[in-house]
C-alpha cells in the first residue's frame, strides 16, 4: 500500500485543488480581508503609526501575509469537514487507498491555495506603492519562511477540520490566529505598548516571524530572529503535526 | 481480480462470500449488536431488514472495515475484516446511505478518481464504459450537485463497480427515493448479481428485499432474529404484516401508472 502512498496522493490533491478553483469565492474572501485590512491600516491609521525610515506599506505587508494564511486554512479545516460530514472520507477509508493520502492531500491544497492568496496579497501591495530591494535569495528565504508557516498552521487546522462537531467549530479557531498579528510588531512597533502588552508581544512568535520577513524584504541583515522565527514554526509544526495524526488515527480506527 | 488471485488456499469456491460470528458491538454501554451470525452465498442477493436503530448500519460499517467489532470475526471473500483489512478493502465496495459522492466534481471525475485510486489503467475508458451503462451518460459533464436523488445513486453504485469488487455492500440503496428512481437502483442491483457479484444490502422497505434477495435476514434488538428465503420468511410473519408488504407494490403500479400516462 505504501507503494500507492505518493499515486494516491496526487489524485486526492486534483480533487482538492478542483475544489478551490471550482469555488473561487472562497479564494477571494480568504484574500480580500487581508487587502481590506491593509487599505485600511496604510491609508486611515498609517500616517498617524511612525515606522522610522521605513514606509508603512512596507513595514506592514509581512502581518497582512500572516493574516493572509491565517485566514486562508481555515477553508482547509472546512474542506476537511466536509470531507467527513458529507461521507467521501468512509468511501475512501473503505477503498484499498493509502491512509495518509487523504489527509496529505488535505495539506497540500492548503499550501497551493494560501500561495495563490499570497500571491494576490503582494500584488495588490505592489499596486500601493510596496517595494523591496531584497535579491532573489531573501525572496526565496522569505518564500521558505511562508511556506513552513503556512504548512504548520494547516496541520493546526486538520485538527479541528477532524474533530469539529459543527461548520462554526471548525472554522472558529482561525479567529485566535487572525487577532494574534495585532498584538505583534505587524502593525505598530512594540515600543509605546504599556509593559505586560510589549512583554507578550515581544515574545510571541508573529514578532519573531514578521520582523525576519520584514528585515529580508528591506535588506536589513535579520540576525538570530531568523532562528526564532524558524524554531516557532518547527516547533508549532511538529506541535500540531502530532496532534493531527493523533485525531486522525482516533478517527479511522 | 487481483482480490480473486490474492484468495488464501484454502478457500473454496463453495465457502460463502461473508461469514459473521457471534459480532458484538456497543457503544458505551448501548449494545448495538449482541452475537450476529450470517453467512452470505457467493453471487447472491442477501438484504438485512430492520427498522431505524436496529444495527443495520453497523453491521455494514464492520464488514467494511470503518469500525471494528468488540467480538467476533466477521471474514469477507475469506479475510478477516479485523486483522486483513487491506485485503477487505480491495475486495469490496460500499454504496449508499453513508458512503458519498463529490458534489463539486462531474459524473464523469468522480468516476474517474475512483478508478484512479483503485489503480486501474485507463480510468477513461472505464468512466464512460459506466455512464453509458447507467444512463448517465448526457450528464457525466455536469456537477453532481445538479442530479437528482435517483441519478446520484445511480453514479454512487456506478463508483462502486470499478474495479469489479467481489462484493458490494448497499446500506439502504434507496432510502429518500421516489418508485421510479428506486426501480432504476434495484435493475441495477439484480445486473449485479447476475453478473456475479455478491450484494448485501439493507433496507428498511420489504418490497425491496421481497424485490431483489434471495435471502433475507431480520436484525432486531441486536440479533438475528429469522434468517431465510421470502417463503420461508412468508410463512413466520403474522398475516396482517404480509397483506402490508402485498399492498405496497400495487400502489407504486398505480403511481407509476399515472406518472407514465402524463409523460406521454
Amino acid at each position: 500500500m505504501a507503494a500507492h502512498l505518493l499515486a494516491d496522493t496526487v489524485v486526492l490533491t486534483g480533487r482538492t485543488m478542483r475544489h478551490v478553483t471550482r469555488s473561487l469565492d472562497t479564494i477571494i474572501t480568504t484574500a480580500i480581508t487581508p487587502i481590506a485590512m491593509m487599505l485600511m491600516f496604510v491609508y486611515v491609521f498609517g500616517g498617524a503609526i511612525d515606522t522610522g525610515p521605513v514606509s508603512y506599506v512596507n513595514y506592514m505587508l509581512p502581518g497582512i501575509l500572516l493574516i493572509t494564511v491565517a485566514s486562508g486554512i481555515s477553508y482547509t479545516a472546512f474542506r476537511l469537514f466536509a470531507d467527513l460530514q458529507g461521507g467521501i472520507f468512509e468511501r475512501f477509508q473503505s477503498m484499498p487507498v493509502a491512509r495518509p493520502a487523504v489527509l496529505w492531500a488535505h495539506v497540500l491544497t492548503s499550501l497551493a491555495a494560501n500561495v495563490i492568496s499570497l500571491v494576490v496579497v503582494v500584488a495588490v501591495a505592489l499596486v500601493m506603492g510596496f517595494r523591496s530591494g531584497a535579491g532573489v535569495p531573501a525572496w526565496l528565504a522569505v518564500a521558505g519562511l511562508l511556506v513552513l508557516f503556512t504548512l504548520a498552521l494547516t496541520w493546526i487546522a486538520v485538527i479541528p477540520g477532524l474533530t469539529a462537531k459543527t461548520v462554526d467549530g471548525a472554522s472558529a479557531f482561525a479567529y485566535p490566529l487572525i487577532f494574534l498579528p495585532f498584538v505583534s510588531s505587524a502593525f505598530v512597533p512594540t515600543g509605546t505598548m504599556p509593559g505586560p502588552v510589549r512583554a507578550f508581544a515581544e515574545h510571541q512568535p508573529v514578532t519573531a516571524i514578521v520582523d525576519t520577513i520584514r528585515d529580508l524584504l528591506t535588506g536589513q541583515p535579520a540576525g538570530t530572529g531568523v532562528w526564532a522565527a524558524l524554531a516557532w514554526c518547527t516547533g508549532i509544526l511538529i506541535v500540531a503535526y502530532f496532534f493531527a495524526t493523533m485525531a486522525y488515527r482516533r478517527r479511522i480506527s | 481480480m487481483l482480490a480473486a488471485m490474492n484468495l488464501p488456499p484454502g478457500n473454496k469456491a463453495a465457502a460463502p462470500a461473508i461469514r459473521v460470528r457471534g459480532l458484538t458491538k456497543s457503544y458505551g454501554r448501548l449494545s448495538v449488536l449482541s452475537g450476529v451470525d450470517f453467512d452470505v452465498a457467493r453471487g447472491s442477493i442477501f438484504a438485512l431488514l430492520g427498522s431505524n436503530g436496529a444495527g443495520k448500519t453497523t453491521v455494514v460499517r464492520i464488514l467494511s472495515t470503518l469500525l471494528k467489532a468488540d467480538a467476533g470475526t466477521a471474514r469477507v471473500v475469506g479475510f478477516e475484516v479485523a486483522t486483513q483489512a487491506a485485503e477487505v478493502r480491495e475486495s469490496i465496495s460500499l454504496t449508499g446511505q453513508f458512503a458519498a459522492v463529490d458534489e463539486i466534481l462531474t459524473g464523469r471525475e468522480n468516476l474517474v478518481l475512483v478508478a484512479r485510486l483503485r489503480h486501474r489503467e485507463r480510468p477513461g475508458t472505464i468512466a464512460d464504459d459506466l455512464l453509458s451503462r447507467f444512463s448517465l451518460t448526457d450528464a457525466g459533464d455536469r456537477r453532481v450537485a445538479t442530479y437528482s436523488g435517483g441519478m446520484r445513486r445511480r453514479l454512487d453504485i456506478a463508483m462502486s463497480l470499478i474495479g469489479d469488487p467481489p462484493v458490494i455492500f448497499l446500506d439502504e440503496p434507496t432510502s429518500g427515493l421516489d418508485p421510479e428512481a428506486r426501480a432504476e437502483v434495484w435493475r441495477a442491483v439484480k445486473g449485479l448479481a447476475e453478473g456475479g457479484t455478491t450484494v448485501l444490502l439493507t433496507t428498511q422497505y420489504l418490497a425491496e428485499a421481497e424485490q431483489l434477495a434471495d435471502r433475507i435476514a431480520i436484525l432486531h434488538q441486536g440479533r438475528i432474529i429469522v434468517d431465510g428465503t421470502l417463503a420461508e420468511l412468508k410463512r413466520l410473519l403474522p398475516p396482517a404484516e404480509i397483506e402490508y408488504v402485498e399492498k405496497q407494490p400495487s400502489l407504486e403500479d398505480v403511481f407509476l401508472a399515472v406518472v407514465g400516462q402524463n409523460r406521454k
